[in-house]
């Protein structure tokens, strides 16, 4: 079924748990959505947040960050700093503009391919309701700001900070 | 300028059948940086490799993308083509163009543009590739096993034969574990002790083993080929060196009214002990919490009575730190709580039948202590309540096993074989006794042993009786058991002497916290986890931890001895070589740029990170930074997202080589 928007998403995983839960998916030929392209790190505790701004900045509508679940990591704890540094990383974002719904995370283990395209097809019917991400792309070309804040709205941002 | 070779597999039809890899390959030529691009129908045979082998020769090509299956699949095949061709095999990389796209897709187009997409943003990370030289550590040719049952004794033997050192760690007074407990085994029914005793004592005269009883495991750091194990040597009050196990201390102990747990409390033992008289060491304890000495002060009279005075009032817990190589862990397993829910427990329990309440209602590990020659009854089978011969005995089946609404779901395995083992016992010590047994289904997968079960019934005559048991009650000197026979649609109502549970085996209490000392992963039961299910069962996903035994599910002793030789293989292969070579994917400091604030250090999931104090030639502090040991950092990479400089890099996943692929998107 062709959609009037195909949304780019970006899916940054842990090798151990969700590479090999979306490699279980092809072996197992389960079918999900093509917007999907897939980084592989050693384990979430890796992915600097940096890298999802980055990923919005250049062109992807929806990011998703997956790993072990709670307890399985590789590396014993990884996924619980990704998941604490996550956590602050949100606020940043929903201060930045991005609406929070475009960054997805999630826990799929090297047995869920089920889990996988589930994941992956929510999150890529979600963006496509929601339409291309065009406020980072405004910012983007948008002078450097000059610091003074012009709107009410900014204002008010800056005094609740 | 890079010169980069993109070879493009077909896998035969499976990824050519969706993605069109002729157009991806046309694309990809034309990728700045990539001076050939070519597709092949199967990359990973002979002849596939040979062609990129003579592509790096000929185009001297300084970086290679392989598109094609996972790289879990064939990372390592392709990486090695690559060495072969003079190239570093870090700066070949794998596009998975089959898993994550051909095989997941159906439209051409769409899968066809996301492969050139794989494709594009592989090739500007193997831009930024570094060439990266594998890390070889040395190996402590000396094991670690835990837990002193028939698995630990097996592999510890095996190991130790091989000529190699073994350390071999009990948290009981003495090996022997579960077995050590049992009457006689099936399908043979040769007497367990007869066939255990002597590997115990093998394991106390091996020169290749030492042995800690009454120890547990404290603390566990390093890795493959390196761990450092700390071992809490328990204060026994007893010199191991004086001791000459007279056992006059243990006759002459005034408290002698403890319950013996190794008699799943039907006997007593005294406050000075060895769990049963077979025990290796044969070096008796001092049960602190029940001798008169520790609790007033008052007594000593075993300190009096030995000859050598081995008694050591006095004696403190030792920590000893062993340095091993491998670890093999063979920790057993519990039975089942069928009592009362306990506080802590995620199990629902049983209370339903009374047991703990009604005196005759016993499990299955407390009527091998009744039927052993060694046991509290001399091996006459003898009721609990008023030591009674049973006429009647009902077991049951499937206590805590298979039971959902209780928690557990799996098969305890070993029930089926040991109920009907026990009713042979039974009517050979009871000949005018009748045995009923309660089943769900009678599970005997193995050699002989559906013959065995047959025997019960047939020859044996045990009455077998398919349905599950709704109550248990006392009355008189009876328990009453209710139940349904599902297969003739009655109720059935037994007045019985005995009622016997087999209960579910489940993960020692416990075992979740020594798996997180050791770093190895467990199921939601705290069965610990194997690497693979089918290709790699005695492994852990940590590298050189291995599993053997009931810690890792319910196991039978045939089993349980095949893996315990299946693990001190693998550590007998480890220790083959000197050298053990691994992937170079570490993490490194710039030195210039921290800070040493060592955020790091607190995030390192292996204490992998150290200080580094940096002095001028005068011996003046200049700074201190971090420093990432490579042979401890397992490569994760926590480090480099949190340090707030940028100044430590993982190699195979900097920054560089991530934002290259980003930015390719």
């Amino acid at each position: 079924m062709k959609h009037d928007f195909e949304p780019k998403i970006v899916a940054f995983v842990c090798t151990w748990c969700t590479y090999a839960g979306a490699d279980l998916a092809g072996t197992s030929r389960m079918q999900y959505p093509a917007n999907v392209r897939v980084l592989k790190f050693p384990c979430t505790g890796r992915i600097d947040p940096v890298f999802i701004l980055k990923a919005f900045q250049k062109g992807a509508d929806g990011v998703l960050v997956s790993g072990c679940h709670p307890g399985d990591c590789h590396y014993m704890a990884g996924n619980f700093h990704a998941r604490r540094r996550f956590a602050a990383f949100r606020k940043l974002l929903e201060f930045v503009g991005v609406d929070l719904a475009r960054l997805e995370f999630s826990w799929v283990s090297a047995a869920e391919g089920g889990k996988w395209v589930e994941v992956v097809t929510d999150l890529t019917e979600r963006i496509r309701t929601m339409g291309p991400l065009a406020e980072f792309k405004e910012l983007e070309t948008e002078e450097h700001w000059s610091g003074r804040l012009e709107t009410a709205e900014l204002k008010e941002a800056y005094n609740n900070i | 300028m890079s010169r980069i070779g993109v070879f493009i597999c077909h896998c035969g039809e499976n990824i050519s059948r969706t993605v069109d890899v002729e157009r991806v390959a046309q694309v990809t030529a034309r990728l700045p940086g990539v001076a050939i691009a070519l597709d092949y129908k199967y990359m990973c045979s002979d002849p596939g490799q040979n062609l990129l082998k003579k592509a790096v020769a000929e185009h001297k090509l300084d970086g290679v993308v392989v598109a094609a299956c996972s790289p879990r699949m064939h990372e390592k095949t392709f990486r090695n083509a690559a060495r072969a061709a003079g190239l570093n095999p870090f700066l070949c990389e794998m596009a998975n163009i089959r898993e994550h796209c051909s095989w997941v897709h159906e439209d051409r187009e769409e899968a066809t543009a996301k492969a050139i997409d794989i494709v594009k943003f592989t090739v500007s990370r193997v831009k930024k590739d570094r060439a990266l030289a594998p890390i070889t550590v040395p190996i402590t040719k000396r094991a670690l096993v835990i837990g002193g049952g028939i698995a630990g004794i097996q592999a510890a033997l095996d190991i130790a034969d091989a000529g190699h050192q073994v350390v071999l760690v009990e948290r009981e007074p003495s090996i022997g574990g579960h077995m050590a407990q049992l009457s006689e085994t099936f399908p043979t029914l040769d007497c367990s002790q007869c066939i255990m005793t002597p590997k115990m004592v093998d394991v106390a005269n091996h020169p290749n083993i030492k042995l800690y009883t009454w120890s547990e495991i404290e603390e566990v750091s390093g890795y493959i080929g390196n761990f450092q194990v700390t071992v809490r040597r328990k204060a026994r009050s007893v010199d191991e060196d004086k001791c000459t196990g007279c056992g006059v201390c243990m006759a002459k102990c005034p408290q002698k009214k403890i319950d013996n747990a190794f008699d799943r409390n039907l006997g007593t033992r005294p406050a000075i002990y060895v769990p049963f008289p077979q025990a290796v060491p044969n070096t008796p304890v001092i049960d602190r919490d029940n001798c008169t000495r520790f609790k007033t002060g008052k007594c000593g009279v075993c300190e009096k009575v030995c000859g050598p005075g081995a008694i050591d009032y006095g004696q403190q817990d030792q920590l000893i730190v062993e340095p091993v190589g491998a670890i093999v862990v063979a920790s057993g397993f519990d039975l089942y709580n069928i009592g009362p829910k306990p506080a802590d427990s995620p199990y629902e329990g049983y209370g339903e039948f009374g047991y703990g309440a009604i005196p005759d209602v016993i499990d299955g590990l407390t009527f091998e202590r009744l039927a052993s020659a060694s046991g509290p009854t001399g091996g006459k089978i003898l009721r609990p309540s008023d030591g009674k011969e049973p006429k009647q005995v009902v077991f049951i089946q499937c206590v805590g096993s298979r039971a959902r609404e209780k928690g557990i779901s799996y098969c305890s395995k070993i029930c089926c074989m040991y109920t009907a083992k026990h009713t042979m016992l039974y009517k050979h010590k009871i000949h005018d006794g009748q045995a009923y047994v309660f089943f769900m289904d009678a599970r005997t997968p193995g050699k002989n042993y559906d013959e065995f079960w047959r025997r019960a019934v047939e020859e044996e005559e045990a009455v077998y009786i398919r349905g599950m048991v709704s109550r248990l009650y006392q009355k008189g000197d009876k328990v009453v058991v209710m139940g349904s026979d599902v297969l003739v649609g009655v109720q059935v109502e037994i007045e019985a002497d005995l009622v016997v549970l087999a209960t579910a085996v489940q993960a020692r209490t416990g075992a979740d916290l020594l798996a997180q000392k050791l770093g190895i992963s467990y199921d939601r039961y705290n069965f610990y986890s194997e690497a693979h299910a089918k290709l790699k069962p005695v492994e852990c996903a940590t590298a050189g931890i291995y599993l053997a035994g009931a810690c890792q599910g319910p196991k039978d002793i045939p089993d349980t001895v095949s893996q315990a030789s299946a693990a001190a293989a693998k550590v007998m292969t480890l220790f083959a070589k000197d050298q053990l070579e691994r992937e170079p994917i570490v993490a490194r400091v710039n030195e210039r740029n921290c800070a040493g604030c060592l955020a790091c250090k607190k995030v390192c999931p292996y204490g992998a990170v150290e200080e580094k104090e940096i002095r001028d030639r005068n011996g003046n502090l200049i700074k201190t930074v971090a420093y990432v040991n490579p042979g401890v950092c397992g490569g994760c990479g926590t480090c480099q997202a949190t340090c707030p400089s940028k100044s430590v890099e993982l190699d195979g996943y900097t920054d560089e080589q991530i934002m290259a692929m980003i930015e390719a998107l």
